[in-house]
């Protein structure tokens, strides 16, 4: 019987840093890992690591892009975090922000020439609603007929496109529009104010931060917070306390689909300003690595979400400067999770070389 | 008839790339390994397939070839899973983005390029049947290897040695390290079976359906695949029977427009989608049938007892 040369025993006490190894790694080997395609791509490192990583961090219009794009990243993987920690796989985070920005492009598509003051909050209420709807269908499969929620809502994710490539090209289309998939343009009162001049930054920003001091608060200091922590670390101990299975699909795909939806609206009602065939670059998908890259921990998620707008901005222009497919922010993302993933075994466990056995047993 | 043979012709087609992934995705989940980047595999298997069919010529080192890149990213899920101790489910979901990613990043000099079609090897006589032949036995040899490979698997786990060592392995791990079989070494092989299949269904998507490569082409066929395994209980029998009903259901779209009713076409591409949460949901409405069916030990963390 062959044994691996180390052996990995639980790790009992653990320190804040041994917390961060596994994301600086992750980060780390990102880094590497982009200069190394790039250079394959035919762009110097040191220019590659300059478009990547220094350029969006400079100048007014590029800062401002990252925390554009952080908006969406940090609202929606808050969100994920609460139903990943209780053991909910709401995959379906893409899908739940088409409906959001289809809900919340209803109100300017029908009421064009609005300027009221209610336009906005109602937007966003119906939006947030739409996609806790769509949610909804994969909480019910899930509680009510026990169906895999990650299959229900990867496929809820593909129909969303459909509907959406639908009402865009159909009933939502803009009847003066020559025919292109878009909806009219909004009107002034359903678009979010931009909060720095110069940049495309808006309050979706604020709300965000926001949406982490909220989901601090869930996890931490709430009652719903902990019930839907044990469930997903202990769930015969929930079962026994009596805390319910049901009720925490239902808390964790609820919450999850209510950001995604918000995060659509913003998008539509920021930097789109119309519902189009193309609403996120992948939003949904990128906030679920942003939530395990933050450790599910709603400060680190922060961090984790201005990492990943950095890369995407990079990618960006990455894209435009240096003719780098689009592509490469995914196999960046890919790498930068199974990464982390790998050094959680570091954070998790203490992994040591294994003793060499005694001649005794080695006879035997 | 016209349309029988239609019907017939598609669905075999469809069905073939479903039904080669789930048999892979079967053999992993089998042996406790629930793999969620299978749709990363075939995307990658379609993108390399492509690629030395574009440049080579031979449809059957495109398979090969893209079986066995698939099979790195397999490796490297199963090294995370297996010795980084990784949850499966995320290590899946991370995998599966690499392999999406590096297929758009590989395949994009080669976008909305097209490849001749593979030949096709009608079986003599059955072939000739009026209306069925044409549909069921004038195909690409993998389409009749597909089922073929079902029969052998159904073999292996029924009555094979190997294959009762792969289900005791993922009912239960630590009983079978106790005995002395290597589950490491089981499952990490398991994995590369189905790493290599899943990318062999990618390649015959790009060089034998549709003829060319294009980011996104795999249009979440890989979940599909991963919602067969327990449409189907794993059960070999049952799986394969779902692959073809998922054939039919996907070339629905086709067969609507065909008879001219203003069907808005998003809606026909959805039907497949919508099949599986349906399937999904009436199976799993038993939740005994999949407790009693499932590999116990399917997704958990499992560490060797030092």
């Amino acid at each position: 019987m062959t044994r691996l040369p180390w052996i990995v025993d639980t790790r009992v006490h653990r320190t804040r840093y041994t917390a961060l190894l596994a994301p600086c790694t992750a980060i780390a080997v990102t880094i590497v890992g982009a200069l190394i395609l790039m250079s394959i791509m035919g762009v110097p490192p040191l220019r590659a690591l300059y478009y990547l990583y220094a350029a969006p961090l400079s100048g007014r219009y590029n800062i401002g892009e990252v925390l554009l794009k952080m908006s969406p990243l940090l609202l929606i993987a808050q969100g994920l975090a609460i139903g990943f920690r209780a053991k909910v796989w709401n995959i379906g985070a893409e899908g739940q922000l088409i409906l959001g920005a289809i809900g919340g492009s209803l109100l300017p598509i029908y009421f064009n020439d609005s300027q009221s003051a209610l336009m906005l909050p109602a937007m966003v209420l119906v939006g947030a609603s739409f996609g806790m709807a769509w949610a909804a269908m994969a909480a019910f499969l899930r509680a009510r007929f026990n169906a895999n929620e990650i299959l229900v809502t990867l496929m809820l994710n593909s129909i969303a496109l459909q509907l959406l490539y639908y009402l865009v090209s159909g009933p939502l289309r803009d009847p003066f529009g020559f025919n292109f998939p878009q909806s009219a343009l909004f009107p002034d009162a359903a678009m979010l104010p931009i909060l720095v001049g110069g940049t495309r930054v808006n309050v979706s920003f604020f709300i965000a931060l926001i949406a982490t001091a909220l989901a601090w608060l869930l996890v931490r200091r709430s009652m719903i917070g902990y019930k839907l922590e044990v469930g997903g670390t202990a769930p015969n101990a929930a079962r026994y306390a009596g805390f319910s299975e049901k009720q925490a699909v239902w808390l964790s795909l609820l919450i999850g689909g209510a950001a995604a939806g918000l995060a659509g609206v913003f998008e539509v009602a920021g930097p789109l300003g119309q519902l189009q065939r193309v609403i996120s670059p992948g939003y949904g998908f990128a906030a679920i690595i942003v939530a395990f890259l933050g450790g599910l921990n709603p400060v680190g998620i922060l961090f984790a979400a201005f990492f990943m707008a950095v890369i995407l901005v990079g990618g960006d222009i990455a894209q435009t400067a240096a003719g780098v497919p689009y592509a490469l922010n995914t196999v960046l993302q890919g790498i930068l999770l199974v990464t982390y993933i790998a050094a959680r075994l570091f954070v998790d466990y203490r992994v040591r070389l294994r003793p060499p056995a005694p001649a005794s047993e080695a006879q035997i | 008839m016209q349309t029988i043979t239609f019907v017939l012709a598609g669905t075999m087609l469809a069905a073939t790339p479903l039904l080669i992934a789930a048999l892979g995705e079967l053999i992993a989940e089998k042996s406790g390994i629930l793999n969620l980047s299978v749709e990363g595999m075939m995307a990658l298997g379609a993108a390399i397939g492509f690629i030395v069919v574009m440049e080579t010529g031979s449809y059957w080192l495109a398979f090969l070839a893209g079986g066995l890149v698939s099979t790195l990213l397999a490796a490297l899920f199963g090294a995370v899973v297996l010795l980084a101790l990784g949850n499966q489910v995320a290590t899946g979901l991370a995998v599966g983005i690499l392999g999406v990613g590096l297929a758009a990043l590989i395949g994009k000099p080669y976008e909305s390029k097209t490849v001749p079609p593979m030949p096709r090897m009608p079986i003599p006589f059955l072939s000739d049947i009026p209306v069925i032949g044409p549909g069921l036995f004038n195909h690409v040899v993998l389409v009749y290897l597909a089922p073929l490979a079902a029969l052998g698997l159904w073999w292996l786990f029924r009555y094979s040695k190997l294959g009762l060592i792969i289900r005791a392995v993922g009912e239960s791990p630590e009983a079978s390290h106790a005995i002395g079989h290597n589950v490491m070494l089981v499952r990490l092989l398991a994995v590369l079976a189905g790493g290599f299949l899943a990318g062999v269904a990618g390649a015959f998507i790009s060089v034998a359906s549709t003829t060319l490569w294009s980011d996104g082409m795999i249009a979440g066929r890989g979940w599909i695949v991963v919602a067969l395994v327990v449409f189907g209980t794993w059960r070999v029998g049952r799986v394969m029977i779902g692959a073809y009903l998922f054939g039919i259901a996907s070339i629905a779209e086709l067969l609507v427009q065909s008879t001219g009713i203003g069907v808005p076409s998003q809606l026909l591409t959805s039907i497949p989608y919508v099949a599986t949460i349906v399937a999904i949901a009436l199976l799993s409405m038993d939740g005994r049938r999949i407790r009693l069916n499932a590999p116990v030990s399917l997704g958990r963390v499992y560490r060797e007892a030092q």
